[in-house]
């Protein structure tokens, strides 16, 4: 416990000292976003109806871009290296290792979404429903991407690599996140999405530090 | 050990030559299956009353479909095998499936889009399937980037592995959420499972068409894991002594005896 | 003690090494020898567990290092090529991180008492940025005064060191045999450590 609290202070004040990286992914979702009304018009009631979608593929295009930071860097100065040869289990390193990814690169999302909803008109209730499916989705997707970061580390073309085998897993999280928002506006209610995104979230906990554990060692060889 | 060896078929040797005799029987199988099939499909099948003559597409496209979706099953379980017992030929039959795979794949979508223009007048619909069927090629896809892009074979092997087994757990929660999207966006729009009930030729002939795309499948298969061993031992001495030459005069030539302490289980 | 047993390695298509057989008992210093690319660094690798032999046995007082990971990598020590040293973090918040990362916690003053050892008293609070290639390699060597782990592994720990950092690694090393431990090591440069006859491994 007390090599993890030491890592996630680690992660943070790396993250603190290089805030630049976590403010670049957080203005390329604010762009994203923010480009989709040039192209498709400025009609309120059909921004209104994709503005969840947007917001929930801007998103899922920003965790993909900050995957890159997870492992990289580490694996680069020997830091991974030493972490594999710490006595401490890598499937609890490596979970302590993606909350952090999380909590830098997920949470502001999350906290930027709002303003992006209502360049999108999209009213109170509907704001609370996209922050508790980018909060349910978010940790999934850095759950998820760590699989493909691990894989591709150190590889040429490394981050397009990543996001041709990650973006299709990606899929059930963005239909129920963005389904999610989509409830809340038609009113069709988003519990039953909500709750599909909470199992996959607990789905991913539970099962990706193990393969990311494996992706691991087979690209450290 | 006695009588059938199967670690004796494990080694890339000895599967090399028996791939060699089987690859002209599954391919004169799959011949003879697709012509038969195609007769039955385009000749004694009935005309649809509803669609006319293009549903006929479908004998093509479903079994596509089908064997689209079991190759990346098979791949699946050859990395499975392979991360559980370290075989090579594992990996090599994971990476030899692939491309077939992503080929079957793409015919089920063309041959989709195909038969959707005179049916849904539209040559690509968000249909649950088709969007699953695509979401299937890009993971196809993505596993033949990752190997491509790693040099070592060790590591492209695990790699590729690894993601196919991470795939294979997703296939089915992508199928299930699209269905989900799909049903919810659409609601009664024409789907594939609405099809008229089939009748007994049409069966057959779909059955049949199936058959042959199997055979076709492993033919293709086992001819590709041939040039991967080959690719892969090329350094050692039965390649050397197959190919009839003088072994390659290489300083890291693996020592005697050593190619079967490696290869082993 | 540390065993190998015909251990083979093979990168890419070549076989780096076969048949390779080591021992290493306590108070002993095994130098690894060869030339660039016979695959030392592979070999450590593999005495870590980084790397799995494509043949062959490695084992921890007799138990395979697989199935005994958690002990051993408690028991050991590795120092790489690439030193660990986080650019944006300072020496003594690199130091104390990595101590505390690798289970065995120091108080504030053993971190620092290690730094000023090795000569880094002066620049305990700068970036690791602005250390030299050479100090920054003595803020990894620290870990070794820090760590209780009986196996120390150090690949190249000699390289970019001044004489007297030599010097103070070597007497590093001989405190710690003449206390039982055990070293496997790999240099380009020539090892006196006091009382103690290296054994050699070559490869070739």
């Amino acid at each position: 416990m007390n090599a993890i609290s030491a890592l996630l202070r680690r992660e943070l004040t790396l993250a603190m000292r290089r805030r630049g990286d976590a403010l670049t992914a957080l203005f390329f979702f604010v762009i994203v976003a923010s480009l989709f009304p040039l192209g498709v018009g400025p009609d309120p009631k059909l921004l209104h109806l994709m503005g969840g979608g947007v917001v929930w593929v801007a998103a899922l295009l920003a965790a993909m871009l900050s995957l890159g930071r997870l492992f990289a860097a580490d694996h680069a100065d020997g830091t991974l290296e030493q972490l594999i040869l710490t006595p401490t289990s890598p499937v609890v390193w490596i979970a302590g290792k993606i909350l952090a990814h999380w909590l830098v690169s997920g949470v502001p999302l999350i906290l930027m979404a709002p303003v992006l909803g209502i360049q999108f008109g999209l009213s109170g209730a509907e704001l609370a429903v996209l922050m508790w499916s980018l909060l349910l989705g978010t940790p999934a997707l850095s759950l998820i991407g760590a699989i493909g970061a691990a894989l591709t580390l150190g590889l040429r073309g490394g981050g397009v690599l990543v996001s041709l085998l990650v973006l299709p897993l990606y899929v059930p999280v963005l239909i129920f996140g963005a389904g999610a928002v989509d409830g809340a506006i038609s009113g069709l209610g988003s519990e039953a999405h909500l709750s599909l995104l909470g199992g996959i979230l607990i789905l991913a906990f539970m099962l990706t530090p193990w393969a990311v554990a494996a992706a691991l060692r087979i690209s450290i060889e | 050990m006695s009588g059938f060896n199967l670690y004796k078929y494990s080694s890339p040797a000895t599967f090399y030559v028996l791939a060699g005799r089987l690859i002209p029987w599954f391919y004169a199988a799959a011949a003879l299956l697709g012509a038969a099939g195609l007769y039955v499909s385009f000749f004694l099948a009935p005309t649809d009353f509803q669609q006319g003559e293009a549903y006929r597409i479908i004998f093509i496209h479903v079994p596509a479909a089908w064997m689209s979706m079991f190759i990346y099953l098979a791949m699946a379980g050859w990395a499975a095998l392979g991360l559980a017992f370290n075989t090579r030929l594992s990996f090599m039959m994971a990476s030899a499936l692939a491309p077939t795979g992503a080929m079957l794949t793409f015919v089920s979508l063309w041959t989709g889009a195909l038969w959707g223009k005179p049916t849904w007048g539209a040559w690509w619909v968000w249909d649950a399937r088709l969007t699953s069927e695509l979401i299937l090629f890009f993971l196809y896809l993505g596993f033949m980037a990752l190997q491509a892009a790693i040099d070592d074979p060790r590591r492209a092997d695990r790699a590729g592995a690894l993601i196919a087994l991470v795939g294979v757990v997703n296939v089915p929660i992508i199928y299930f959420s699209v269905k989900w999207w799909n049903t919810l966006h659409q609601g009664a729009s024409v789907s594939l499972n609405t099809a008229p009930s089939m009748a007994a030729v049409m069966l057959a002939g779909m059955l049949v068409m199936a058959l042959a795309v199997w055979m076709y499948a492993i033919a293709a298969a086992l001819s590709r894991v041939r040039c991967i061993i080959l690719e892969r031992e090329r350094n050692s001495q039965w390649v050397a002594q197959m190919l009839g030459a003088e072994p390659h005069p290489h300083p890291n030539l693996p020592l005697e005896g050593e190619g079967t302490n490696v290869e082993g289980i | 003690m540390l065993e190998g047993k015909s251990l083979a390695c093979v990168r890419g298509e070549r076989t780096l090494f076969s048949r390779l057989d080591f021992a290493l008992g306590e108070g002993e210093l095994l130098l690894v020898q060869g030339a660039n690319g016979s695959g030392k660094t592979s070999l450590l690798r593999m005495v870590c567990g980084l790397l799995a032999p494509e043949f062959g046995e490695i084992s921890w007082h007799g138990e395979a290092i697989a199935s005994c990971r958690e002990r051993y990598h408690a028991d050991m020590v590795y120092f790489g090529h690439a030193p660990a040293v986080k650019e944006d973090l300072s020496a003594f918040e690199n130091l104390d991180l990595a101590c505390r990362l690798a289970g065995f916690p120091a108080g504030r003053d053993d971190v620092k008492g290690a730094l000023g050892y090795l000569g880094l008293g002066h620049c305990l609070d700068l970036p690791a940025r602005s250390l030299s290639q050479g100090q920054r390699r003595r803020v990894a060597l620290a870990r070794l005064l820090l760590t209780r782990a009986r196996l120390w592994i150090l690949d190249e720990p000699l390289t970019a060191l001044d004489q007297a950092a030599l010097h103070l690694v070597q007497s590093l090393l001989g405190e710690h045999l003449a206390k039982g431990g055990m070293v496997m090591l790999t240099t380009h440069q020539p090892v006196a450590v006091a009382g103690v006859v290296p054994k050699t491994l070559q490869l070739s």
